[in-house]
């Protein structure tokens, strides 16, 4: 009944998001007030109706309901509590349902927080969305019902897949797809503005902070999905250039363009036309990735064959909502003619100098990641693109960005002159360069990846600094501190985090130490001034799993510091051995140990012990970025949207 | 690009004869290959087991992957390394047996100079449109600055014309 309930609440929802993406327009349109305002209860509702249809849904993951076929394949009645809750997302039809979820809860926001906006405006940015809501609705209830009922009813259900039993990937999807599902906001402003024919920089102003939200979730969710890729796999690496990671990824690196592209907008006006077309590209690749991970094209073109209904479903959505807004963009883009000017040297330009390179690294991503699937198609043999193709393109391209970075923060908007810092350019450069080059004389061997990464990482670093003394280091810094706007420290903030990640990456890579070891119980193997010492295995019973833990005791310089516990752990249900590696981490380094297969059924085991230095600045980076991401939009002037801003905020009057 | 060819059929029977691709084993994968006392020799096996991939894993290099098939990969590699071989030996090695899709360096042939070279010509591409526009502008504003706007810009400040 519960699951019915659900499953009818989701038709109604179908429903509801049908009349709000056409009423509010077609009022938009004619004029009609009554339905130009209908949105934003409609979308209340939406969200109503949609909440309802998941809860149903985890209420029959918790009561173990396995005449639920989604249930039965994804859920045991031993497993623990929290893993029901997240393995409401642990397959292709529940993260549909939990992308609706969150796409009705950003309407809400919208509907909420746009009181100041003009009517006409938040209506058709949330009939936008409601549009895309009706289209992933229809791809649910048509192709992946998450409520439909299996017959006869099993006894007991096929469990979770393992990897997904465990913290970081309960909570890994929710943050990709708030930030995925957050670029519907600036792609429907986008829309809304296309459909107006106008783009002032008030719109700018109401979509910025917007796409910096989604952005800062965006950069959480791959920054977690790199960590449990790091601690659950057992393979030690952050990062592997997989299709998947580069589906994510492609989005992150426009939503990226698209912020710094927002702020030129905002402040002065300029790249209007191409403003618009980022946030459509966002969305749109946005899309993709959620499309891809899940269908398994990028395994194989062929994988479309196994399931033609969703592929085809897929194919005819995309192109409707990525053509339909690029068409929309090509008639109305002359209307965005941006008249402002700017000089050479100005912010302007290192904002546009940004918006290339990000643009070009991820026309990069795309290209490595379909080239391998056109050649097969092309059957011109089939070729793997993996980690060396995307780091020595990054490692190139990435290279000057950080110096632009640096050099875009110090620069005034409209027109600057070098020479006004050339001075302080010319101390920082040197000084970083200086320290780029000495410092891996310090480390284990020479190596110059690593003298341009700290001199490209510090120099961001050192630059955002001197932005932040300009702002407060000349006296009276409590006063200093309240008048400066909080989008100053979050661009401070989230450049210096580009800087530690960089350095946390080319320190992580040239001097990780990683061996794979055969080891007997008594054994001890060192690793610099690490020693650890082999204790022997023990049999450890789990809720649903069994497992085998090994003991092992880390001296350093014969002193011990900890006791480190990896595991093998073997599901019962599913049957799979998983690693579950022992971590003790550090600001500088990460001892890591996993425990492979016990060789030849003797007492010894193969293990993998990883030194990792400077691994978790890989991770401090990528939080500061988001921190930055979330100072930026908290800015106060994002707050006082209301009619007082003067001249540029302009009532916009139904056209017919 | 021939020897590709005629392996893909062999590459696909495989695949097809394991029965499916192996979907991300979470179990590490280990094997108690001794350690190489030359630490030139360690570091060119640790950089192939990194750039080969499993042919029958979903996406997952010789170093990370469990399949038997990476296992004695990694044996045959290792086995060439400690034989004292070159990379380009080992890598020519494993694509006369596997065909391309063995390397996760794709190599620079004609079929892929799309792929190594389009960014970068992308990269000058934007420049040149770029540079292009700032020549443009600094042209345009000289012009409007030079005929009516400049008079009137005069006029209206109540200065005298500066031809005068």
């Amino acid at each position: 009944m519960i699951p019915e309930l659900g499953h009818f609440s989701l038709i109604i929802a179908l429903s509801m998001a049908f009349l709000l993406s056409l009423l509010p327009l077609i009022g938009a349109y004619r004029g009609i007030v009554t339905w130009i305002v209908f949105a934003r209860p409609a979308a209340v509702a939406q969200l109503c109706l949609v909440g309802f249809a998941y809860l149903c849904l985890t209420w029959s993951f918790l009561n173990n309901d396995f005449s639920v076929a989604y249930v039965a394949n994804h859920s045991n009645t031993h497993l623990p509590l929290i893993y029901k809750i997240s393995g409401v997302w642990g397959g292709h039809e529940g993260s549909l349902l939990l992308w609706i979820l969150i796409l009705s809860g950003w309407m809400v926001a919208v509907a909420c927080l746009s009181k100041s906006i003009p009517a006409i405006l938040s209506s058709r940015v949330l009939a936008v969305m409601g549009l895309i809501s009706v289209g992933f609705m229809l791809f649910t209830l048509f192709t992946s019902n998450p409520f439909e009922r299996l017959y006869p009813m099993p006894i007991e259900g096929r469990d979770l897949n393992p990897l997904l039993q465990d913290i970081g990937l309960a909570v890994h999807p929710p943050m990709l797809y708030l930030g995925y599902v957050g670029f519907s906001v600036p792609f429907a402003f986008a829309v809304a503005a296309l459909l107006e024919g106008r783009l002032d920089s008030a719109w700018a102003r109401w979509t910025r902070p917007w796409a910096n939200i989604a952005w800062m979730f965006l950069t959480l969710g791959i920054a977690l999905g790199s960590w449990w890729a790091y601690y659950e796999l057992g393979w030690g690496g952050w990062w592997f250039w997989d299709p998947v990671e580069n589906a994510s990824f492609m989005p992150w690196l426009i939503g990226t363009a698209l912020i710094h592209s927002l702020a030129a907008t905002e402040k002065r006006g300029v790249f209007k036309a191409w403003t618009v077309l980022l946030a459509v590209l966002a969305f749109s690749l946005s899309l993709l990735g959620t499309f891809l991970v899940r269908s398994g094209v990028l395994v194989s073109v062929h994988a479309f064959a196994t399931d033609p209904a969703r592929g085809l479903f897929i194919l005819i959505f995309l192109s409707v909502v990525v053509g339909g807004s690029l068409l929309l963009y090509a008639f109305r883009t002359q209307r965005l003619v941006s008249t402002v000017r700017f000089g050479l040297i100005s912010r302007e330009t290192s904002l546009l100098v940004n918006n290339i390179f990000f643009g070009i690294l991820c026309f990069s991503v795309l290209l490595g990641t379909l080239y391998p699937l056109i050649l097969d198609a092309l059957d011109l043999g089939k070729i793997s693109v993996g980690p060396p193709y995307f780091d020595f393109i990054f490692s190139l391209i990435g290279t000057p960005l950080l110096a632009f970075a640096g050099l875009g923060m110090l620069l005034h908007w409209k027109h600057d002159m070098l020479s006004r810092i050339s001075i302080r350019l010319l101390v920082c450069a040197l000084g970083c360069l200086a320290c780029g080059l000495l410092l891996p004389l310090f480390l284990p061997f020479y190596s110059v990846a690593v003298a341009i990464g700290l001199t490209g990482g510090g120099l961001v670093i050192i630059m955002s600094g001197s932005v932040l003394f300009d702002r407060l280091g000349k006296g009276r810094v409590l006063a200093r501190l309240r008048t400066t706007p909080c989008s100053i420290f979050g661009m401070i903030v989230a450049h210096m985090g580009v800087g530690v990640f960089v350095i946390g990456v080319v320190i992580t890579t040239a001097y990780s130490i990683e061996r794979d070891v055969r080891m007997e119980p008594g054994d001890s193997y060192s690793i610099g001034p690490y020693r650890f010492d082999f204790e022997g295995t023990a049999e450890v019973p789990g809720p649903n799993y069994r497992s085998i833990m090994g003991m092992f005791d880390v001296y350093r310089d014969n002193e011990k510091i900890t006791r480190m516990k990896p595991e093998k752990r073997f599901y019962l249900i599913q049957d799979n051995p998983m690693t579950e590696a022992a971590i003790s981490p550090g600001f500088t380094r990460d001892l890591y140990i996993a425990l492979g297969e016990p060789i030849e059924s003797g007492p010894a085991w193969a293990v993998r012990i990883h030194y990792k230095p400077f691994v978790r600045w890989i991770w401090l980076g990528a939080l500061m970025m988001a921190m930055g991401g979330l100072l930026g939009a908290a800015d106060k002037r994002y707050r006082k949207l209301g009619g007082r801003i003067s001249g540029e905020f302009i009532p916009v009057r139904p056209d017919g | 690009m021939h020897a590709a060819r005629q392996f893909v059929p062999k590459i696909k029977m495989l695949v097809i004869l394991l029965g499916m691709l192996t979907v991300a084993h979470a179990a590490v994968a280990l094997d108690s290959l001794p350690q190489f006392q030359d630490s030139e020799k360690q570091q060119l096996y640790d950089q192939l087991i990194r750039e080969l991939r499993c042919l029958v894993c979903q996406n997952q290099n010789l170093m990370d992957s469990n399949a038997d098939l990476a296992t004695d990969l990694r044996r045959k590699t290792h086995e060439m390394v400690g034989q004292g071989q070159e990379y380009d030996q080992i890598v020519d090695f494993m694509v006369n047996r596997y065909g391309n899709f063995v390397l996760y360096r794709p190599p620079v042939n004609p079929a892929t100079f799309a792929l190594w070279g389009l960014p970068f010509a992308c990269l000058v591409l934007v420049a040149l449109i770029v540079a292009h526009y700032f020549r443009r502008q600094a042209t345009a504003s000289e012009v409007i600055l030079s005929t009516e706007s400049l008079h009137q810009a005069n006029r209206l400040l109540g200065e005298s014309d500066p031809e005068s």
